[in-house]
């Protein structure tokens, strides 16, 4: 075979091959498997996948390559490890490859457990498919199969070694992408085992993927195997999480009025082909008994829909003002609707005021022409990152994904420079061993990226700041230095400066608005340093801590803060109030909530669960889950994308925009938005392209093998009810219509014939890890505007007593909604405070033990005391999950101070889930 | 003429001879319900869900017979015991719409459901025809006698440990470096 010099992915020159016969045209520098998935042929594989290149462990991809036309005998080789050549014939068809990949997959299931019907992954697993395929049917080995014991893995994953096939894959994606360091291969030969050092909760925020990237049923799913449905089974739509700003797509799966799963669903510029385990784990809260079932009023009597319909009419439009407070967890229509049933002079934001302060920040750096807010796929190509303050693995957990993907950069650029093809995933990690592209990050405690940083700045808020500021200054001596500096900022400066492509991360997670202005300094500073000549923008990500927190900024004016609609409250500026999907005491000072809804004359709620505002509500309108109506979300990017209905409420619960808007229909409610607000012009392009469904066909939300369609309601009723008509959407609740992988744009769950698991996604695909051929990828509707150009001052310095507060956030507990899901309950510690071993010997305060904090205002608030090595002296981050405190109370803005004391350690959860790797452990701090 | 005769006169004749002839045969007409008729094993009848050889619910709710069903008739839910057996539930057929094609018999990998010799399914009331578990569920093996799924599948239960099912060797020891 000629060897020839090895182009790189990147470049998309096609060459032509032959495979059985037919002339493809293919990406030159590609492998063989690849392109012929790309192409829709039917090869199998186990260890190759479309985000993790090459290794060639499991030789079932075997095809014949022939030297010329007149090479009849050929040679076998991998497809997965065999460059695209120009004019390379090959055969899949080949007899000698068909007995050798039978061959193949017969000895790999030599130790298979026969227990397919008992096994959560039966009816979308790639090894039943790929034995299908291969023509594998009976074990004729006679000698005995190798067993294994499981292993304990948390409340996430279930664990059965029996099944595995050693594909590696599970620890390639765990360790290797996912930088996980507590699943590893043990043993040797055909003993191999993968699994924990010891029994243990899987540590990594993203285990729940090694569901989806486990070729068979070693890792399942617990907590859907606890209300198991078959694939074919569930009802699914595309769907968009709502854990987190980021809105990754998946698709959710109801059977029996219950929101069973959540998978992810493939997006080329979002997710890709991950989630993370608050998205995949977190929507529990769903199916939760205590979910508002009728609308009730102040006494908690319940009342019929018009009734409360008429009453909360009565209350908008009642003398005196109503104030609407909007929800960044609802979507655009309902806070369009409530916007304008109130006016928009009296629509108010509904999250914190140091986090509406920061959403201003973000959209105006976000429509500056000087910065680009990258995609999850552009994050990933950054080949240099600062990441200031946020905590990203807790905050946007997928975006931390792709800042690990963005240090191998400097891997992949070696690989370029060694002829080695980026998709040869092993060579590539060899040749690079250690050396990694540049990620700094800025925080006041040791994060979860730590491990692949390259410099860490660890201090107190406000030494952040004027670090930040001082890097900006480094890069451009224009922008405001903040003084000083640690030594690691010139290094730091020139990272960022000689990238290809710097990213810098913040965020409004953490309501620090000062390293929002740094960043937006640092990137305007590398802009101008690196601008001459037209440039490209410089990657700018802000990230926005909910889901919907961008539209609903765009809907809200700068003035019209949460507080200020207190203030009015508690004035008597306003008489009542309508709050949408939000909890204020989360929000807000209690203080201030509650003198506001005391002085309140009428107070509506809409929500889905019961909160400390709807118990003071009087009137109380129960509305529907993410899943259970259609709406549409912005996320950090300013991407607006569409979240189909997956299945019914069984309840008097109605999508918000019906209660407040009084609209009709979804549609109407979307395009009176796009028309109403400007900034919302193109949200109608969210809707999908229904040209090719003609006469009312739709595309069917159940699969053609949807079971038990005469059964299922059949102990009510044995006649069986009309199917639900959907007249709200392009999708039917049925199994007939036109199916995905024919003409409809719109994919929820992959499946094509003889590929019944998520592999099956290379089906729909343009080329492997391209847009999808029906994929919808949402809308961009941020317009770019003039740029200012002006560098933020340096914020002056708040000295004080005490010790610098500021929030920690866990991906398991901070989120409102999912952390009321069963499964994300278990993983959640109790509110604690982390502070250094410094400040905690000081005030006398040991691992584990209660700890009061008191604020300005006399605002106390108990906790754990979580000693951390490399927590910063001076400053303490508290952790609220679920436990009630006044968070704002003590936070009232940037450079607020706490003391301690020592306490009682508060009842309920200890500290044993908490997930970090500087617990100060040990005699010293028990 | 001969092909007239052939046709009308030779044809009554034969009609005629034939039914002379069953004068003298022992009629077929059975005495229903007085007389029951002999079934065979393998006619599809009602359906029932079988218990294994050792008295436990055979089946495994997997699904198979819901999605093998032509009309859709089975609806299941898994549930699973604290040691890790998988059993329905709830499990039922609608046999108001069931063919008793035997396809879901056919589909299940652990003999639990079975087509039966019993016809006798006739109700007044159409919902009646609904069948839940604890109607289909018998206290015995069915046509199946000696299959355990549980014996002879990986999976580890209360009572068979692992690398105890057939053709099961001793759990590998991980730290172990023997051949």
């Amino acid at each position: 075979m000629p060897v020839q010099a090895l182009s790189t992915m990147t470049d998309k020159a096609k060459v032509e091959i032959s495979i059985d016969g037919v002339t493809y045209e293919v990406n030159a520098g590609s492998n063989l498997l690849q392109e012929c998935l790309s192409l829709g042929l039917d090869l199998p594989y186990f260890c190759w996948h479309p985000c993790m290149g090459s290794v060639g462990a499991c030789r079932q991809c075997a095809v014949k390559q022939y030297r010329d036309e007149e090479d009849s005998a050929g040679i076998m080789t991998m497809a997965c490890m065999t460059p695209v050549q120009p004019g390379a014939r090959i055969s899949i068809e080949d007899q000698q490859a068909k007995a050798f990949r039978a061959g193949v997959i017969e000895s790999l299931m030599i130790s298979h457990p026969h227990d397919c019907p008992v096994c959560e992954e039966g009816g979308e697993c790639h090894l039943q498919d790929m034995t299908l395929m291969s023509g594998h049917n009976y074990r004729r080995y006679d000698k005995k199969k190798v067993t294994h014991r499981n292993q304990y893995l948390g409340p996430f994953i279930n664990h059965e070694m029996n099944r595995c096939i050693t594909c590696y894959r599970c620890v390639r994606f765990y360790n290797e992408y996912a930088g996980g360091e507590d699943l590893s291969a043990q043993a040797a030969h055909h003993f191999t085992y993968f699994g924990r050092h010891r029994e243990g909760t899987l540590e990594s925020e993203f285990s729940g993927n090694l569901v989806e990237v486990c070729p068979t049923g070693v890792f399942t799913d617990k907590v859907f195997s606890e209300n198991y449905t078959r694939k074919w089974d569930l009802q699914t739509a595309p769907s968009i999480c709502a854990g987190c700003g980021v809105g990754c797509n998946i698709a959710p799966g109801e059977r029996y009025g219950e929101l069973r799963r959540v998978v992810n669903r493939y997006h080329s510029e979002l997710n890709g082909y991950f989630i993370c385990d608050r998205g995949r784990f977190g929507t529990g809260y769903v199916n939760d008994a205590e979910r508002l079932k009728t609308p009730l009023d102040g006494a908690d009597k319940e009342l019929d829909a018009a009734a409360a319909q008429r009453q909360l009419c009565e209350i908008a439009g009642s003398d005196g003002g109503t104030i609407g407070i909007g929800s960044p967890r609802a979507g655009n229509e309902a806070n369009f609707a409530l916007r304008k049933l109130v006016g928009e002079e009296n629509f108010h934001a509904g999250y914190s005021d140091a986090e509406h302060a920061c959403m201003q920040l973000i959209a105006e750096a976000a429509s500056d022409p000087r910065f680009h807010n990258p995609s999850i796929r552009e994050i990933e190509q950054a080949d240099a990152v600062l990441v200031l303050g946020e905590d990203v693995t807790n905050t946007a957990p997928r975006v931390a994904l792709a800042l690990r993907q963005s240090v191998h950069n400097k891997a992949l650029e070696l690989a370029d420079g060694a002829n080695i093809p980026r998709w040869q995933d092993a060579a590539v990690r060899e040749l690079a061993q250690q050396e990694r592209s540049p990620l700094s990050i800025f925080a006041c405690g040791a994060t979860r990226l730590d491990d692949v940083a390259s410099d860490r700045v660890i201090d107190t808020p406000s030494a952040l700041a004027r670090n930040a500021f001082e890097l900006a200054h480094r890069i451009d001596s224009d922008a405001p230095s903040g003084g000083g500096g640690v030594d690691a900022l010139a290094r730091i400066a020139d990272q960022l400066l000689a990238a290809r492509r710097p990213l810098i991360v913040a965020g409004a997670s953490g309501g620090d608005i000062d390293l929002i202005k740094a960043a937006v300094n640092v990137a305007g500073a590398l802009r101008k340093r690196r601008g001459n000549g037209g440039a490209s923008p410089v990657d700018l990500c802000l990230l926005t801590a909910e889901v919907n927190s961008m539209g609903l900024h765009l809907m809200t004016r700068p003035e019209n803060s949460l507080g200020a609609a207190l203030r009015k409250l508690s004035s008597g500026e306003a008489a009542n109030v309508i709050v949408l999907e939000n909890d204020l005491y989360r929000r807000a000072p209690h203080a201030g909530v509650d003198a506001a809804l005391a002085a309140a004359g009428q107070t509506a709620a809409l929500d889905l669960l019961p909160n400390r505002t709807t118990a003071k509500a009087d009137l109380v309108l129960p509305v529907t889950a993410f899943s259970e109506q259609q709406t549409s979300y912005v996320n950090y990017e300013g991407r607006a994308q569409l979240a189909y209905q997956v299945h019914r409420s069984h309840s008097a619960a109605r999508p918000a925009w019906q209660w407040t808007g009084g609209f009709e229909h979804f549609r109407r409610a979307l395009l009176d938005c796009a028309d109403s607000i400007p900034a919302f012009a193109k949200l109608g392009d969210v809707l999908p392209d229904t040209s090719n469904l003609p006469n009312g066909i739709k595309v069917p939300r159940q699969s053609e093998r949807y079971s038990g369609r005469t059964a299922m309601k059949a102990n009510l009723n044995v006649h069986e009810p009309k199917q639900t008509q959907d007249p709200e959407s392009a999708l039917a609740f049925s199994m007939e219509g036109v199916p995905p992988r024919r003409d409809a744009t719109i994919l929820a769950s992959s499946w094509a014939p003889q590929w019944n698991s998520n592999q099956s996604i290379s089906k729909f695909q343009d080329e492997i890890n391209g847009p999808l051929r029906q994929g919808h990828g949402g809308t961009l509707l941020l317009e770019k505007r003039s740029e200012s150009g002006e560098y933020h001052p340096l914020p002056a310095k708040v000295d004080g007593a005490g010790l610098e507060l500021l929030p920690a956030l866990q991906i398991f507990g901070s989120e409102e909604l999912s952390s009321r899901s069963e499964a994300i309950r278990a993983r959640m510690t109790g509110a604690y405070v982390a502070i250094s071993p410094a400040d905690a010997q000081r005030h006398g305060l040991q691992q584990g033990q209660g700890v009061t904090l008191s604020g300005a205002g006399g605002v106390t608030a108990t906790a754990l005391t979580c000693i951390r090595t490399q927590m910063s002296a001076g400053a303490v981050a508290l952790y609220v999950g679920d436990a009630e405190i006044d968070f704002h109370g003590l936070f009232h803005g940037l450079g607020a101070r706490v003391e301690l004391a020592p306490a009682e350690a508060p009842e309920g959860r200890g500290l044993g889930e908490l997930i970090v790797s500087d617990l100060a452990r040990g005699r010293d701090y028990v | 003429m001969f092909r007239l005769i052939k046709d009308t006169l030779l044809s009554q004749a034969v009609t005629l001879w034939g039914v002379f002839r069953k004068l003298f045969v022992k009629a077929d007409t059975v005495q229903y319900p007085d007389e029951q008729p002999y079934m065979f094993p393998r006619w599809r009848g009602r359906i029932i869900l079988s218990r294994d050889p050792d008295g436990e619910e055979r089946c495994v709710a997997c699904n198979l017979c819901a999605v093998a069903c032509p009309v859709d008739c089975i609806a299941l839910q898994k549930a699973e015991t604290e040691d890790g057996r998988w059993y329905p539930e709830f499990f039922r057929i609608n046999f108001s719409r069931c063919i008793m094609c035997g396809f879901c018999e056919e589909a299940c990998p652990t003999n639990a459901i079975q087509l039966t010799p019993d016809f006798e399914m006739a109700e007044y009331v159409r919902q009646d025809m609904v069948w839940e578990k604890e109607d289909l569920l018998i206290d015995g093996v069915g046509k199946y006698h000696d299959y355990n799924f549980y014996r002879v599948a990986g999976k580890q239960v209360a009572g068979k440990d692992k690398g105890e099912a057939l053709n099961e060797a001793e759990p590998v020891d991980v730290r172990s470096l023997l051949p």
